[in-house]
């Protein structure tokens, strides 16, 4: 079993919310008073969980709570979590920005993070003098620096101008060296915020592409802060999920995944209605994801067939009442809409009952990462919406690496919202000189 | 796990510190960015102005110049054998290094929250650069004392350097320790409080003037009134600047006790101000 290299234990951290102001020095007073006499800080009683949604009755609040977890070498560790749930406190606290209220964490190598890039660059030096600065405030050394520079300069592509002021830089331009110089640091034990990814859009796929190829770099722990549970998904081998300042999950990447999808989300891949489910002629009763043995479940290979299936009660006859879906990735785009259109029920105006309508999703369509399902119950003639609902259900499309149809040999990352799979055929020409 | 790979932790990040937690391997491994750090401090300051480092030398010079013709030609304060000008320029160069270390320091944390927001690095790094980098000022102020002293030695002034010149270095670092110390003090406090940065710029303006730069301290004795006397007088600043001048002009008075008295304040500023510094750097960023 491969060694600990990091061990948080019992990690709090407390804020203080609203104006620090008027009233910090008597609090300040009486925090001191309580410790000269040997007692507990009197404010950290009243901390209450972080949920920015409600409306707290103290001006303390816990950022974190109670968190430990372990990381062995070389796992690379997935953090997921809403905005607000303490990520990036919890990497705070890593990068040793500021300390936290309890608890404490022991490592065995240095950590660097990727959380930030540019800080310490100053706009009167040149370039080539920004990248020694900050390197070394990301904590090379100087003969360290001296050994990557060409490459960091070649990185950034800012060559022409490495021996410019950087306040003559375009803002593209010095986040990209700024990224050069924080790609090229070395840390036993890296932390990364995929929200850093910047520039543009040729200059961010060279930095995924960076960050990819540092966390899968043999033997380096990786910690690694996202919310895109593609590249989770792709670069993890654990994942944790924080929520409210706390972890409620840790484990296996594609466990985490689905709980934070039914937890965060309010969505399983399966969904019951019982109020707001329509109107006096149709209501809603439920909505599942399944495949092709109808069993349900948040996760499905790209390779199977995914049935769609709608339970809805019909209340005046009379109607042709038709379904449909739209389906929404994980970053909101919607992928397609697909209306009820050739049904044996089609032409048929329907009366009162329950129904129900399935949709079968074609095998190597959707590309891996989590759909989520919009709802519809509509008529024609005229066009009418009885039922509208998005966000109902999701659920994740994982791709088997293995047996990937549209990779081939290819283990990076694939980008486009789907993924079909299509005929390719390669033949060899100029037979005649074998 | 065995007890053996318990222990091997390289460090602990956690909620209780120790008094003084001054990690010297780890500034060691970063002192490529406490040179970094006086090299921009250098390089940066006078970029595109036309007169560049020569800057350096206007101020205390013409700060001399003012101060001649304002104390010592309309004051009358006396000098003694001493030429006013020189007199003026020593006080000034050696004020000039306390008040520059001080200042620097005094906004460490507020100047800095942005890089200190990010990235961890040992914080002790940026008042020590700061300290370093106005060293390198003083010297460059310092030739051009020595320039003017020459000037007047061969003017036939009566001046010379005194044998306890040998504490000069001594004394530099005494400025240091203060300026430092001071300023680290200021810089934890100003990230609560920041009515502190107001003071700092008009507190040192009139700490310069209770600390016998322009008049030597037994003018102060003759003429100031006898309940303030003590205050100019066994001053650590005063201690300084008096000793500073003796040492380099031969003038004034200079006592062990007062050295060493001063050498010892010097030294527990210096300390508590690295125990508040501590205290203040772990969670600072949290109030700033």
């Amino acid at each position: 079993m491969s060694e600990i290299m990091l061990k948080v234990t019992g990690i709090s951290k407390q804020y203080r919310l609203g104006l620090v102001g008027t009233g910090t020095i008597s609090h300040d007073l009486k925090r001191w008073w309580h410790k000269v006499r040997g007692k507990d800080d009197p404010f950290l009683k009243i901390g209450e969980t972080n949920d920015r949604s409600i409306k707290g009755e103290s001006d303390y609040v816990w950022a974190l709570k109670d968190i430990s977890f372990e990381v062995k070498r070389g796992e690379v560790l997935g953090i997921i979590g809403k905005n607000g749930a303490g990520k990036s406190t919890l990497l705070k606290i890593l990068s040793r920005v500021t300390s936290p209220t309890t608890g404490e964490i022991k490592t065995k190598g240095r950590i660097a993070s990727l959380l930030e890039v540019g800080t310490g660059f100053h706009p009167e030096m040149t370039g080539r003098e920004n990248i020694y600065l900050n390197g070394a405030i990301l904590g090379m050394t100087k003969s360290e620096i001296q050994s990557k520079i060409d490459e960091i300069i070649e990185f950034s592509g800012c060559e022409r101008y490495i021996d410019t002021p950087v306040k003559r830089y375009s803002s593209g331009m010095t986040v990209r060296l700024a990224f050069a110089v924080a790609a090229h640091l070395e840390p036993d034990i890296l932390v990364i915020d995929e929200v850093l990814a910047v520039g543009d859009a040729e200059f961010q796929k060279k930095a995924i592409g960076k960050m990819q190829d540092i966390s899968k770099g043999e033997g380096r722990t990786v910690l690694f802060v996202s919310h895109n549970m593609d590249s989770i998904m792709r670069l993890c081998t654990r994942s944790i999920l924080m929520k409210n300042g706390s972890i409620i999950e840790d484990g296996k990447v594609s466990h985490v995944i689905d709980t934070y999808l039914s937890t965060e989300f309010g969505t399983t891949s399966q969904k019951y209605w019982d109020k707001n489910n329509g109107n006096d002629l149709v209501k809603v009763l439920s909505v599942k994801a399944h495949n092709s043995n109808f069993e349900t479940g948040e996760n499905f290979k790209i390779t199977e067939e995914i049935g769609i299936t709608l339970t809805y009660r019909v209340l005046e006859s009379g109607h042709k009442i038709h379904s449909a879906f739209n389906f929404f990735n994980a970053s909101g785009i919607n992928i397609f809409d697909s209306h009820e259109s050739n049904t044996e029920l089609y032409h048929v105006k329907k009366k009162p009952g329950i129904y129900q309508t399935t949709v079968w999703v074609y095998k190597n369509l959707f590309s891996e990462g989590v759909i989520v399902l919009g709802v519809a119950l509509v008529t024609h003639d005229p066009f009418r919406v009885h039922f509208h609902e998005r966000d109902t259900i999701a659920f994740n499309m994982v791709e088997d690496l293995e047996t990937s149809p549209t990779r081939g040999d290819y283990v990076g990352s694939m980008p486009g919202i789907i993924r079909p799979k299509f005929e390719w055929v390669s033949e060899k020409m100029n037979k005649k000189n074998d | 796990m065995n007890n053996n790979t318990e222990d091997n932790w390289l460090y602990t990040i956690s909620s209780k510190h120790k008094l003084i937690d001054l990690n010297f391997k780890e500034i060691w491994r970063y002192r490529d960015l406490l040179l970094l750090f006086v090299k921009r401090d250098i390089v940066t300051v006078y970029k595109q102005t036309i007169l560049g480092p020569l800057w350096y030398v206007i101020q205390p010079l013409f700060t001399s110049v003012i101060f001649t013709l304002i104390f010592n030609n309309l004051g009358q304060i006396q000098t003694g054998s001493v030429p006013p000008f020189l007199f003026n320029l020593a006080g000034i160069t050696a004020w000039n290094y306390f008040r520059l270390c001080l200042t620097g320091t005094s906004n460490t944390f507020s100047s800095n929250a942005g890089i200190f927001g990010k990235v961890y690095f040992p914080r002790v790094i940026v008042p020590l650069s700061v300290v370093i980098s106005n060293l390198l000022k003083f010297a460059i102020q310092l030739c051009i004392f020595f320039c003017f002293y020459a000037y007047y030695v061969f003017q036939g002034s009566l001046v010379s350097i005194n044998s306890e010149i040998i504490l000069f270095p001594i004394y530099v670092l005494m400025m240091a320790l203060l300026g430092l110390g001071l300023g680290m003090i200021i810089s934890s406090f100003t990230t609560k409080y920041k009515d502190l940065t107001v003071l700092v710029g008009f507190g040192v303006q009139l700490l310069m003037y209770a600390s016998a730069v322009p008049y030597p301290v037994s003018e102060a004795k003759l003429k100031f009134p006898s309940w303030f006397v003590p205050f100019v007088e066994y001053s650590p600043f005063t201690q300084i600047i008096e000793g500073f001048r003796y040492i380099l002009l031969n003038t004034g008075s200079f006592s062990l006790t007062g050295f060493l008295y001063t050498l010892i304040i010097s030294f527990i500023v210096f300390i508590l101000g690295l125990i508040i510094f501590n205290k203040t750097e772990k969670s600072f960023i949290d109030t700033v």
